[in-house]
């Protein structure tokens, strides 16, 4: 029989016969279905991408009218710090995304791409973001992290709760996130309101909930804020992986417990708050194949677009949804995470 | 999307699912959504009828170029006197009927 050639998560090649593919697919869907309790893939939605992960063709794309919305984070120094030390500014890098990259929704940020250290430059920021916005078409979004991390000792002011959880101290490390939560919403908004007065179309709240729970709740605290401050602004919720880590464990949003959430459920405490765009996050397994991490991220993400009122762009960038996790993402792998996520789960965007 | 080598990531990802930003109406739909919430369909068909062609025709770049350049909504090779930047996007919130931030922060500003 003869083999198919794929892909691991980590990007290296692999041959599976026809069974190995189905059974990857079949476990995939299965895995992701039990652990966020939503229906596993279809029978027809398994031969579907059984198709898309044994076609030969090197790239494979979606059928005409089907094509979707591309909102970007991180990206305005891509190029420049992160990843081919090309030295373009940021505005400038904005507008290659624009211009050469098919951008839809254009992300303006910096280095850190965090809330916290942009508030000291704000005014250096809005300065760009205002000549973005004067030379740039597409929508312009600026992007930053809460990531709550960044606020304790000895970088920020409050304590550490990784190293009180350890030392068995609970309601301490508990104190001291919902501390960092009061510093992160404080200036989210700040920065958010400064980015929107600047004449942003919106703000990206990248990687939420990378520090659990309470950087989640952080993140809805500040939608809630910017939403009645600005109630044009639009506010895209990316999220940093597929379910709510409990660093803290009992912190609530809407009477509803936030640790565990999967993204059907993310999604409707998003909305509540005011989002205008979420984008579910799934976690790669660098050890499964690209089918099997597929099956299970569009299972996930199905459940997340059929529960939406907003619009759901679907983080696919390196590590997620079925897009290995190789700093040069082989374009066969891509094409087909892209190709499968857009035609099953008839999301908005990615 | 996230961080990734834009030649293993944007330019597939654009390529296999992407509507193309100002190469086609890509930035015109996304404006729907961000400003009005519009899921891809609705946002899709709102610009259509807005543009008087087809939904399929929105994500075609030679059909959107020919129109973009006619209605002067900015293109991605600028023509001689053409609008760009600002200048587009105060006649793409006209063309769509919604309000865009920068635009209305610039229109104050030259009042």
């Amino acid at each position: 029989m003869q083999k198919i050639y794929t892909r691991m998560g980590d990007g290296s090649g692999v041959e599976l016969s026809e069974s190995e593919l189905k059974r990857d697919l079949e476990e995939g869907t299965k895995d992701a279905a039990e652990r966020a309790k939503v229906s596993p893939l279809s029978q027809d939605e398994l031969a579907y991408l059984f198709d898309v992960y044994s076609d030969p063709a090197r790239f494979v794309g979606v059928d005409h009218g089907n094509e979707v919305i591309f909102s970007y984070d991180n990206g305005s120094y891509k190029s420049k710090e992160d990843l081919t030390e090309i030295p373009l500014y940021g505005v400038q890098e904005a507008q290659v995304y624009e211009k050469f990259l098919g951008a839809d929704i254009l992300d303006l940020g910096q280095i850190d791409y965090s809330f916290k250290p942009v508030k000291a430059i704000a005014t250096f920021e809005q300065q760009a973001l205002e000549y973005a916005l004067l030379v740039t078409t597409v929508p312009m979004f600026y992007g930053a992290q809460p990531n709550l991390g960044s606020y304790t000792q000895p970088d920020g002011p409050c304590a550490n709760p990784m190293e009180l959880l350890p030392q068995g101290k609970i309601a301490e490390a508990r104190a001291a996130q919902e501390e960092m939560m009061e510093h992160a919403v404080r200036d989210m908004v700040y920065v958010g309101s400064a980015m929107y007065e600047s004449g942003a179309d919106g703000l990206n709240f990248d990687t939420v909930g990378a520090a659990g729970d309470i950087d989640f709740l952080a993140t809805l605290r500040a939608i809630e804020i910017l939403k009645k401050k600005y109630p044009q602004m639009a506010m895209m919720v990316g999220m940093a992986g597929e379910f709510v880590l409990g660093m803290h464990g009992e912190v609530t949003y809407d009477g509803v417990r936030l640790a565990g959430l999967y993204p059907h459920k993310q999604i409707a405490l998003a909305e509540k708050a005011g989002a205008t765009i979420f984008g579910p996050a799934v976690n790669i397994n660098t050890d499964k194949s690209c089918a099997w991490n597929a099956a299970r991220a569009i299972t996930f993400v199905k459940a997340c677009v059929e529960v939406s009122h907003i619009p759901v762009h679907a983080n696919m960038g390196m590590g997620l949804c079925g897009i290995p996790m190789a700093d040069c993402p082989p374009v066969d792998a891509v094409s087909r995470a892209s190709k499968a996520m857009v035609e099953i789960t008839r999301l908005d965007g990615l | 999307m996230g961080v990734g080598d834009p030649v293993g990531m944007e330019v597939a990802h654009v390529s296999a699912s992407g509507m193309g930003g100002m190469r086609t109406a890509g930035d015109l739909v996304a404006r729907m959504q961000i400003s009005r919430s519009m899921k891809i369909k609705e946002a899709k068909e709102y610009v259509a009828n807005k543009l008087g062609i087809s939904v399929q025709d929105i994500a075609d770049p030679i059909v959107m170029g020919e129109l973009r350049q006619d209605l002067n909504i900015g293109t991605v090779a600028p023509f001689v006197g053409g609008a760009r930047g600002i200048e587009a996007k105060l006649r793409i919130a006209e063309l769509l009927g919604i309000e865009i931030n920068c635009v209305n922060k610039f229109r104050d500003k030259v009042k």
